[in-house]
């Protein structure tokens, strides 16, 4: 058996969380290496040239989520980090309606009043009790939650603390964050609002890469989780990395390195090795052994815990917590490389309207229909679409001229009831040209390549179970203190060194980077600990 | 009643069609528009991503020709003029007999004894009063600035869309310059510009204006070329640390007590004087920036300050709100102050702040003692929170606080973040 120099620490899958987690400790002196079991860092954050000229976001395109502390913390600038801002939201109606909001909320009302005079001084109602409830859960969203299972008096006095914050905020903001986790976003939406296309706009932002609709009550979290991100402290605000998500996790890999930190590619972890109780190292697919004291898996709760180490050795609750956590992924990608841009017929002289995001959504009745089909156990043959013409935020993405359209499509269940992926791939990206073909006329001609990436795809490629976007779904039950379970949600496992960092832990899924900020944070409290002179 | 209406320059109607905010601003008299989309932030990103055009026709501009040029401008300019060869441009300052600062602006030698110059405030008599004090009969200044407009085309495509007008782009180096026909119209370029990226200035007779501008925004078509208004600009330059008239400085013609002047090392330009021991040559203000370079009497520098992000932010959490980041450019004073065991003991002042969107933190122009002035030093900067004054952290920098090496890389290439 082959043995390898042995580290500080070893990082499982370098995926952003993986990267990001790697990179602090490297920063803080340990000797660290990731190892990332395909050719690319990046996870499910690459950008791939799958046609000369043209860069493709495979699976995740856009930022926002991501913790201003990493950027600073990581001196991510220096390495290259580049924000592009996505200023606009564009909602095509049927019937040539249209919603298009900007960065101005003056034209903003406007625009709204076309639709409903009411809803336009709503809208900004809505916006800021949004804001101010986000601003108050960042301080929970940014540190390490406390255990809800521990008798500890440490613990318990953390509980103490994190309920009598919650009793501390203004009855407005405790009030519309019982709402948001508790109802459907269209519940609360229809306190707001009564136009439809507004309405519909905003509730996608509560069912993405979940299996939900409008109307499931699960949707009022993940709406203000997506509400959580901003753009140079606009809350709620989208970004796009240059290169898109892989030219992000190349930054954060350079920042890694420039900390002295090792990437292996190529080398999947086969198994997690430990003793007593303890951690020792890895062995990987090729048989080879790297030893370390500290080994952190960056991969979903379902790989860290019953398979990269023996489950019979963990405790029985914790087993059958991660047995019932749900992942049941409902999201694909389709991808377009464009001779031009799209065209939509009732948008007369507005420019720019595809510089951020296009909805294929119009109304809940248009979501819930396509949600409809995902509990029938086939995917949307009307999806919901969430689509960003990149090139008309970074031009590099594709020669001069072209264009480069993302699609998130929503909802394909992993579980197909009565076929299976492998044979509807190139059916789903019809599925996805005829919707887009029904809002702008004429788009099956511009398309040069199609890229379709299913649920199947993203667990292949990426690893992540089920193909779920957020390593496992960001409902209620499994946030928070009981991400992925209840008494497990501090980056710890039971066994002493091994540790757990990815979207499948606080605070959750997207490009957050906040699994690998404080998991790092707890791992080098407990190391300090450990090695100080005192004990 | 006659109405006096604003000045427009050449390119007004073409910019004026693509203004969507309908908001202009007056600069020197002309309309400028301070943003033309909605989001400044997207103007800025052409800047530093794809490709931004700027018209800045409304700077004063002076041709200056003769046999006596060479020599004349020897002794009105700070910098050493014969450094200058033809084809090459020069960032250059005049003073006052007491070497405070009159203005700054770019030179550029177009032929043995012809320079163009570009100034933000009227010069004209200046510097004809200045060639007859002296008696330079051999030198003769013109005033051309409505004769031309000038485009400022920045951003890492700059080149790619510029090359397509003119084969004069290939060749051109950081702050050098050529005489070039664009679609059979004979018209200036240079390789300058105020945004501290990678950009040219061409110069288009005034009554080609509007043709020269559809061409550029046919090449700039696929490059998203993207108009800039002033707010872009202005945040641009800062990151590229170039000082703005009347907003980090002011002309030392206008200000009433020495307190408002200030000489060219104490806006941070000792660099222009790094051959002033081997430069025998006299000129106005010498013997006072020479004394201050010796015997370091300037009063301060103008330095670059990088705040504090975790403080910054610390500030407003306290007082229960986000702190302030998107799209914040103030040209607003603020106090400086030494950090020690008293707070709110003065040291200097912030001229320009922004915070960057490019680099993610908030940065200052500022003018600091010389003790204060080496990087790395740590002084308080005041900032307003919900009206009260709070004390962040912040430490010296050396500027330019982005510097991409495609600025000043031969041949410029297209895309290098």
């Amino acid at each position: 058996m082959k043995k390898d120099a042995a580290y500080d620490a070893v990082v499982i899958g370098g995926g952003h969380n993986g990267l990001v987690n790697a990179a602090y400790l490297a920063k803080s002196g340990l000797k660290t290496l990731i190892l990332e079991q395909r050719p690319l860092i990046g996870g499910a954050a690459i950008t791939e040239e799958l046609v000369p000229g043209y860069k493709f976001t495979t699976f995740s395109y856009a930022l926002s989520l991501l913790r201003p502390e990493i950027v600073q913390d990581l001196d991510l600038v220096s390495h290259g980090l580049l924000v592009l801002p996505m200023t606009n939201s564009f909602q095509p109606g049927l019937n040539g309606e249209y919603l298009l909001l900007g960065p101005d909320s003056d034209v903003n009302f406007h625009e709204i009043s076309r639709h409903s005079v009411e809803d336009a001084e709503s809208y900004r109602d809505l916006s800021h009790l949004i804001d101010r409830v986000c601003h108050a859960l960042k301080p929970l969203v940014d540190e390490i939650p406390p255990n809800s299972m521990s008798q500890d008096p440490a613990d318990l006095a953390e509980m103490a603390a994190l309920n009598q914050y919650l009793e501390d905020l203004p009855a407005d903001i405790r009030a519309m964050l019982e709402k948001f986790t508790t109802c459907s976003a269209a519940e609360i939406l229809d306190d707001y609002l009564e136009c439809d296309l507004l309405k519909a706009q905003i509730a996608s932002s509560g069912i993405i890469g979940t299996k939900a609709g409008p109307r499931s009550k699960e949707s009022g979290l993940i709406w203000l989780f997506h509400k959580l991100g901003e753009y140079d402290g606009v809350q709620g605000e989208w970004g796009f990395h240059k290169g898109g998500n892989g030219g992000f996790t190349q930054v954060l890999a350079r920042a890694f390195e420039s900390f002295g930190g090792t990437i292996r590619t190529n080398a999947g972890v086969d198994e997690v090795i430990y003793k007593n109780g303890k951690v020792t190292g890895v062995r990987l697919g090729d048989s080879t052994r790297i030893e370390a004291p500290i080994v952190v898996s960056a991969l979903d709760p379902r790989r860290t815990f019953m398979q990269l180490v023996d489950p019979a050795d963990l405790p029985s609750d914790l087993v059958q917590a991660i047995r019932d956590f749900k992942f049941q992924g409902t999201a694909s990608k389709v991808n377009f490389a464009l001779s031009d841009l799209p065209k939509f017929p009732g948008l007369n002289g507005h420019r720019n309207a595809f510089t951020g995001f296009t909805n294929i959504g119009p109304s809940f009745d248009y979501l819930e229909e396509a949600f409809a089909d995902c509990l029938a156990g086939r995917y949307s043959r009307r999806p919901f679409l969430d689509c960003c013409v990149q090139s008309t935020v970074d031009p590099d993405m594709c020669p001069p001229g072209k264009h480069i359209m993302s699609c998130f499509v929503m909802y394909t269940p992993y579980h197909l009831a009565e076929s299976d992926w492998d044979s509807e791939r190139e059916n789903l990206g019809d599925t996805v040209e005829a919707t887009l073909e029904e809002f702008f006329p004429g788009f099956r001609k511009l398309v040069e390549h199609r890229e379709v990436v299913t649920p199947l795809d993203i667990e292949r490629v990426v690893g992540l179970s089920e193909g779920n976007i957020f390593a496992g779904e960001m409902f209620s039950p499994q946030m928070f203190l009981n991400r992925p379970a209840p008494g497990w949600n501090q980056y710890r496992t039971p066994i002493a060194g091994y540790y757990q960092c990815g979207s499948g832990t606080h605070p959750g899924g997207g490009v957050m980077g906040g699994p690998g900020r404080l998991a790092a944070k707890q791992i080098l409290n407990d190391h300090s600990t450990a090695t100080s002179p005192a004990r | 009643m006659k109405k006096l209406a604003p000045k427009t320059t050449p390119f007004h109607e073409c910019l004026a069609a693509l203004n969507e905010t309908g908001i202009w601003k007056h600069w020197s008299g002309y309309l400028a528009a301070p943003r033309y989309q909605y989001s400044t932030t997207s103007e800025y990103y052409a800047i530093r991503n794809s490709v931004g055009v700027f018209d800045t026709s409304p700077l004063f501009k002076y041709r200056i020709t003769g046999p006596d040029t060479v020599r004349f401008l020897q002794l009105v300019m700070a910098r050493d003029i014969s450094q200058c060869q033809v084809g090459s441009a020069q960032y250059t300052c005049w003073c006052d007999p007491d070497g405070f600062v009159l203005q700054d602006g770019v030179i550029l030698r177009v032929g043995e004894e012809e320079f163009w110059l570009t100034a933000a405030e009227p010069s004209l008599h200046y510097f004809r009063a200045t060639a007859s004090q002296l008696a330079f009969s051999g030198v003769t200044i013109e005033d051309i600035s409505a004769d031309y407009g000038i485009l400022a085309i920045q951003g890492p495509h700059a080149f790619n869309v510029v090359s397509q007008l003119t084969g004069a782009a290939d060749e051109l180096r950081y702050f050098e310059m050529a005489q070039t026909e664009i679609e059979g119209c004979l018209s200036l370029i240079s390789r300058t510009g105020y945004t501290g990226d990678l950009g040219y200035e061409l110069w288009i007779p005034t009554a080609q204006a509007h043709r020269i501008w559809q061409c550029l925004m046919k090449a700039g078509e696929d490059y998203n070329i993207t108009p800039i208004g002033l707010d872009a600009l202005k945040m641009a330059r800062v990151e590229a640390g170039l000082l703005l008239l009347d907003v980090d400085f002011r002309s030392s013609r206008f200000a009433w007590v020495d307190e408002q002047r200030e000489s060219p090392i104490e806006l941070g330009w000792r660099w222009m004087f790094r051959k002033l021991a081997e430069d025998k040559r006299e000129f106005i203000g010498r013997e006072a920036i020479e004394t201050q370079l010796t015997e370091r009497t300037n009063r301060w520098v103008t330095v670059g300050l990088n705040i504090d992000w975790h403080d910054y932010k610390r500030v407003h959490m306290e007082a229960g709100i986000m702190p302030p980041k998107h799209e914040l450019y103030c040209e607003s004073t603020r106090n400086i102050y030494r950090r020690g065991s008293k707070e709110w003991t003065y040291a200097g002042y912030a001229t320009s702040f922004l915070f960057s969107s490019l680099l993610k933190k908030p940065i200052a122009i500022a003018k600091l003692p010389n003790e204060l002035a080496k990087p790395g030093t740590e002084v308080d900067l005041e900032i307003a929170v919900i009206r009260k004054p709070r004390n962040v952290l912040a430490q010296v920098q050396r500027m330019p606080f982005f510097n991409p090496p495609r600025k000043t890389q031969v041949p410029p290439g297209g895309t290098s973040p």
